[in-house]
């Protein structure tokens, strides 16, 4: 019973490693594009989160079904927030990507360091 | 069962995050930033998120994947190894990492249902839903209904991003670049996915149509429909070549999309209040309330579906546009 306790913060821990695997990319690597992999990264854990945070014990995904008595349902608020933020997310995401690219076309390089030396 | 699978998907997670960041090709690493995705989105769904797992698998999967690619394309794959540095950098996301798994033990464990996030308003939408729209998805009665407000917001942000891109990218290349190269071919010298893809592409196409209109019974709704329909029609770019799917959907019809989406959503609030309710309160759009409920989000989520797909379209020809040019 301890551990299945303990098995409860599981996907938790997951989060907080995930969230600083990319953190860790966003503030070490050099290569913009390694950067924006590592934030897309950060950003799924932040997702995970609260998905995780939506489970409710024996529920069901929130939708009714017509007839069914005392059904739970898993908590339907953290999924639509989450639900727009990936779309959005795709968005932000390809418009960093376009600037990574402009900035390779000027500067050759898109490596920070580089990119640094040249200005 | 369920439990150990969990932990199995989860623990898989981790060690594709860390060869995420380890890899020094960035094909590789986008490669495995695609089955990052799809096991979040396995995670998600073992977490009850059928909704958020759809739109994981078709956003996160495929559309996500096939813009980095391009990007790729345009800068190089190859990271440049560098020296020293990491001591700190790694000393701080330890540390950090370390203070967060401290503090997750303040927070309820999975699926307590006392947790404080169950407590507030989230029964309520589950309870109402029924009387106000009479349709089973309570996902999509709050997305497009109860927190309308938030769902526009997001529609904007999008419609911004894409524009965004095309400002930086241009909409079309100078007329003068236009026939410099003339090989974008797709993949139509190889035989397998050819045929492959011939197959699949008018079932994404329909499975994408029928998650759109069916949004409101099962999982769907006007982002993923959107994100699945483009996923689609770049199969088809990456195929038969850009110039083909470009001229099955202009530039400008894509264009029309994003914007009529966006507009649409818009509209139909202002529709509701020139009828006499408030922004986005559909209930005055038919006589019944509960009609005039289901009609408004049928409209918005088309709009949505049309935004999200045009835009993830027009940022995919945008980035491929600037490929063929340079």
């Amino acid at each position: 019973m301890k551990l299945l306790e303990l098995l409860g913060y599981f996907n938790y821990w997951v989060f907080a490693v995930i969230l600083t695997v990319g953190l860790y990319a966003v503030i070490s690597k050099t290569n913009l594009i390694k950067k924006l992999i590592g934030l897309s990264i950060f950003q799924s854990a932040v997702f995970l989160m609260y998905i995780t945070m939506d489970k409710v014990e024996g529920g069901t995904a929130p939708i009714i079904q017509a007839g069914v008595e005392d059904q739970i349902f898993s908590n339907p608020l953290p999924q639509v927030l989450i639900l727009t933020a990936i779309v959005v997310g795709v968005s932000t995401l390809s418009l960093g990507l376009a600037m990574v690219v402009r900035i390779s076309e000027c500067y050759g390089t898109i490596e920070e360091n580089e990119i640094l030396d040249a200005d | 069962m369920i439990l150990i699978f969990g932990l199995f998907l989860l623990s898989l997670l981790v060690i594709t995050a860390v060869a995420i960041v380890r890899t020094k090709d960035l094909f590789v690493a986008v490669m495995l930033t695609s089955i990052f995705s799809l096991l979040m989105a396995a995670n998600f769904f073992i977490l009850d998120a059928a909704d958020v797992a759809l739109t994981e698998a078709a956003v996160g999967a495929g559309v996500t994947t096939v813009i980095f690619l391009c990007a790729l394309a345009l800068t190089g794959d190859r990271e440049k190894p560098r020296e020293g540095g990491r001591g700190l950098a790694l000393g701080t996301v330890g540390v950090l990492a370390l203070l967060i798994i401290y503090a997750t033990f303040d927070k309820p464990r999975l699926g307590d249902p006392d947790a404080p996030v169950h407590q507030h308003i989230a029964p309520w939408y589950i309870e109402k839903t029924t009387e106000y729209m009479d349709f089973p998805n309570v996902v999509t009665a709050i997305l497009s209904s109860f927190r309308g407000y938030d769902t526009l917001g997001e529609v904007f942000v999008v419609f911004a991003a894409c524009i965004g891109v095309l400002f930086i990218l241009g909409v079309s290349p100078p007329r003068k670049l236009l026939r410099v190269k003339d090989s974008s071919n797709g993949l139509r010298h190889h035989l397998i996915p050819q045929v492959v893809g011939r197959l699949l592409i008018p079932f994404i196409v329909l499975f994408g149509l029928y998650t759109q209109f069916h949004g409101e019974y099962g999982p769907g709704g006007g982002f993923q429909a959107g994100a699945i329909i483009a996923t689609g029609v770049i199969l088809y770019a990456l195929l038969e070549g850009e110039d083909n799917a470009l001229r099955a959907i202009p530039r400008g019809v894509l264009l029309g999309m994003v914007v009529g989406g966006a507009l649409l959503f818009g509209g139909v609030g202002i529709v509701c209040m020139l009828m006499g309710g408030a922004f986005l309160d559909y209930s005055v759009l038919a006589a019944d309330p509960v009609w005039g409920q289901q009609l408004g989000i049928l409209i918005i989520e088309a709009g949505v579906g049309m935004a999200v797909c045009g835009a993830l379209l027009a940022i995919f020809h945008a980035f491929a546009a600037r490929e063929r040019m340079s």
